[in-house]
């Protein structure tokens, strides 16, 4: 063989090869490195894994049920005791997308095999209660951040007219910034919020709750 | 997508429900519970408010069956071409009776892989697979996705192929590419420098309420935009990644015309504002009680182009800021939906620009706003708009001559149902304005006429320009309301002109799926479908789009594309393009018939000096009071004066 053919085979052969890795060749699974490190080639066996979902996501879905399980139990108290428009439009508001985000998160617990209630959750050898020996199980109300004590929800329950709906006001305003808590809780834990239906949806709890307070704001003449 | 509420399995609910009592009551005389509302079943829309119109139930595509591989189908003007499905290393697992998929479903809790229906497997988890946005590039189209970004070649549009599954998780994935650069978007919390797929560790299981005291923050996460170098295709590499403090939601490339040195990146951010201990000078708050705030702003990337990995921030401008009284909460929404009091408006959903007319029309969550960016790194607000059938300004799109801005509204975040028969079709719609001396003046309403199920989330979501001379037309994205054509030429009565869409992935329950962007590039369609892979379609002419049409948009071509980087579409002097316009002045009755069979003719015959003169006549007859049937004419009638035959 002359050199000649013997250079011609090598080009031939290197052009083939590049043809086929562009075209032909089975798809490339990779992974980039940090800035600046080198890409890694991945076996074409790889499989997607989820992002890992921590025990403070599953409690914070669980709290934030109950949580807001109490808004909607406040914005039934409002048909009774306020004539306010703008109020029981608010009310409505908050009660059909808390409603909806509660189904939500059942839905998310549901899924993972994860009681949907605190309560559940007590039942099944929780340990936030104690059994008091010769006596009737009586839950104690777990407080999430925020919610009303029983003795606030007593008073707004009692209240008629205007004094309602500032009662109403304040008590959601707090409501809702305990929700901001929880979600500033969620991401400043290790681990957490880093499954991507929680993170969108703490996301959401968070600008939608924010803007909320503003909306309470207002009605309250705190804001111009 | 905005915010998402994924429904998942039923029989799960079944199943751990039947869980909870046997863990939970075992041992207990307790009465029967009543059995919980199943949160997986479907909702129905509440009534129609007075004087709203929904969407039309007897559309072919009201009831088609469901399915992830196999639902019914309903097309008009519009042609399937080829289905590319999700690549493996972005799914679960791709044989739902594989061990893999046992794990995964172990992992969320579910140990007993039989009880899980096989077709629904692969939708555990669909979030963090999602198909996003889509970037064009000669002969590939990048898809980008949750966990990463995929990249296929489409030389031959009927037989695209994959070339590489680039595994990069951190969401939502919106992707851009410029020369030999990719951008990416991330927001999410188990993003890494390192594109690492495992997250961030969690503590050991709390032991007597005590967690595992590890700090949250972490120099290793990354929330901003990554850069690749590109010039290796089969092999991205991560050049730099830029942090932002509430990370980036989309991001929009701004290529400045006098600088060839440089581009910019604008970042919408839309999550929480992340700690100072994670990346210094983060704070969240009100300006009234935190003048820093990381909310109320957009962030700019300036990229050197020589040397991308010098990347960094130069701006963070307040756009929303009232400029008479310096008020940086300074932009307001509308009291949406009647829910009473205006809120302020902090952050952009999406930004498009459109450099040469130094140009951006932001949706920004309460507002749609436009910015001047003759200064790219410095962009001012120069109007702003809300409306009161809007619930989120998501994404905006400038008409071919910049005299319209469309924009979108993702009412419910995408992941709900909302083009039902009963959902409002002015909500969840485009909005088509007039843009006049820098001023959007509203025109008109369009939302997907085809009402959808309670199983199909469906609201206004991304799409693009088709280059058809003598009309204003968008291809557009509906989630599993499919993909629909748009003829905005009048804006006040926007008008569907084509569609396809599937049936429901199921309809017992909402899984999420459906397109996310549907994009015109070079003669073809492209649809990232969140749940089942990347779409190609072509347009077939109707009476409503002819071939010349078809043919005329053919006729531009493209080198990259962005979408929300919009270049403006210019025409050969063909004789397919003066068909085009032959057809819409046939249609329109704006020229006699016998005059349209006489141009016809002379373009058939290549006769040069009678279309000079049709042109001449054509031409002169042209009078402003036409309107678009004017501007028609003067197009068709510059064509025929100097053919390029």
């Amino acid at each position: 063989m002359t050199r000649i053919i013997r250079l011609a085979i090598v080009i031939l052969s290197l052009a083939l090869s590049l043809v086929a890795q562009e075209s032909g060749a089975a798809p490339l699974i990779v992974q980039p490195g940090a800035p600046g490190q080198p890409t890694k080639v991945l076996p074409a066996t790889t499989r997607a894994v989820l992002a890992p979902v921590a025990v403070r996501d599953v409690e914070f879905m669980q709290g934030m049920i109950h949580h807001h399980a109490q808004a909607v139990e406040m914005t039934a108290l409002i048909d009774d005791r306020t004539t306010n428009k703008e109020l029981k439009l608010l009310g409505a508001r908050i009660s059909h997308s808390q409603a909806e985000e509660i189904r939500f998160m059942e839905r998310w617990l549901a899924a993972r095999g994860k009681p949907t209630s605190m309560a559940a959750k007590a039942a099944s050898g929780g340990h936030e209660h104690h059994h008091m020996p010769g006596m009737e199980m009586k839950v104690d109300p777990i407080m999430m951040p925020g919610m009303l004590t029983p003795k606030q929800m007593d008073a707004l329950s009692n209240a008629k007219g205007t004094a309602f709906d500032r009662l109403f006001l304040t008590g959601m305003i707090q409501h809702h910034e305990g929700a901001l808590v929880m979600v500033q809780d969620l991401f400043g834990t290790a681990g957490a919020g880093q499954e991507a239906e929680i993170f969108n949806f703490a996301t959401d709890v968070d600008s939608g709750q924010r803007a909320e307070i503003k909306r309470m704001q207002t009605l309250l003449g705190e804001e111009p | 997508m905005n915010v998402n509420r994924t429904a998942n399995v039923r029989f799960v609910v079944v199943l751990c429900f039947s869980l909870l009592i046997t863990l939970g009551v075992a041992g207990q005389p307790s009465p029967t519970p009543a059995p919980p509302p199943d949160p997986f079943a479907l909702q129905k829309a509440p009534p129609l408010p007075a004087g709203m119109k929904g969407s039309d139930a007897t559309d072919p595509r009201t009831n088609l069956s469901p399915g992830l591989f196999d639902a019914g189908e309903a097309a008009f003007g519009i042609k399937h071409l080829q289905l590319l499905r999700k690549p493996d290393a972005f799914q679960l697992g791709l044989d739902p009776e594989g061990p893999k998929m046992g794990t995964a479903l172990g992992a969320l809790g579910i140990g007993n892989p039989s009880m899980v229906p096989v077709g629904m497997r692969l939708l555990l988890g669909g979030l963090a697979f999602a198909n996003s946005d889509l970037a064009f590039q000669g002969s590939r189209v990048f898809v980008g996705n949750f966990y990463g970004i995929n990249i296929y070649d489409i030389a031959d549009p009927a037989d695209a192929k994959l070339l590489t599954s680039m595994v990069c998780p951190g969401g939502q994935g919106d992707v851009s590419v410029f020369g030999n650069l990719m951008f990416m978007s991330v927001e999410m919390q188990n993003g890494r420098l390192d594109c690492g797929e495992q997250g961030f560790p969690a503590p050991p299981p709390p032991t007597n309420g005590q967690g595992g005291g590890l700090p949250a923050a972490s120099k290793d996460r990354f929330r901003g935009v990554r850069i690749f170098d590109i010039s290796d295709i089969r092999k991205p590499k991560q050049v730099a990644a830029v942090q932002t403090c509430r990370g980036s939601h989309t991001h929009t490339l701004v290529a400045d015309p006098k600088d060839k040195e440089n581009v910019y990146i604008y970042v919408s951010g839309t999550s929480f504002v992340r700690q100072d201990e994670e990346l210094a000078g983060c704070s969240a708050g009100t300006p009234d009680k935190n003048p820093d705030t990381a909310l109320f702003r957009i962030e700019v990337i300036k990229v050197p182009l020589a040397n991308p990995q010098a990347a960094k921030i130069v701006s963070a401008p307040r756009i929303f800021m009232e400029s008479r009284t310096g008020e940086i909460a300074g932009l307001k929404s509308a009291a949406t939906h009647g829910t009473g009091t205006p809120t302020p408006t902090d952050q952009c959903h999406d930004i498009t620009a459109y450099p040469e007319l130094g140009l951006a029309a932001g949706a920004c969550s309460g507002n749609g706003i436009i910015l001047d960016i003759k200064d790219p790194a410095n962009p001012k607000r120069i109007d702003a708009v809300n409306d009161p059938n809007y619930a989120y300004w998501h994404s905006a799109a400038f008409s071919n001559d910049g005299t319209k801005v469309v924009f979108t509204d993702e009412w419910g975040g995408g992941m709900g149902a909302r083009c039902r028969a009963n959902d409002p079709n002015v909500w969840g719609a485009d909005a088509v304005f007039n843009l006049k001396d820098n001023k959007l003046r509203f025109a008109g309403y369009y939302k997907l006429p085809a009402a959808q199920a309670d199983s199909e989330n469906c609201v206004a979501h991304n799409g693009s320009l088709i280059p058809v001379p003598g009309r204003d037309l968008k291809i557009q994205a509906w989630y599993q309301g499919g993909i629909s054509l748009m003829d905005f030429t009048d804006p006040a009565k926007p008008v569907e002109i084509a569609y396809f869409d599937r049936g429901p992935i199921d309809d017992k329950m909402l899984v999420m799926g459906g397109s996310w962007s549907a994009y015109w590039y070079n003669g073809r369609i492209y649809s990232s479908e969140i749940a089942r892979g990347l779409d190609i379609f072509e347009l077939t002419p109707t009476q409503h789009l002819s071939q010349n049409e078809i043919d005329a948009a053919k006729a531009v071509h493209a080198d990259a594309l962005n979408v929300q980087t919009q270049q403006r579409f210019h025409w050969p002097n063909s004789p397919a393009v003066a068909k085009a316009y032959l057809d819409q002045l046939e249609r329109s009755r704006a020229l006699p018939g016998a005059e349209i069979s006489a141009v016809r003719a002379a373009i058939d015959k290549q006769d040069k000096s009678k279309m000079r003169k049709l042109g001449k006549d054509i031409g002169r007859r042209y009078n402003a009071s036409f309107g678009q049937d004017g501007v028609r004419m003067q197009a068709l009638a510059a064509i025929l004066k100097k053919p390029g035959i």
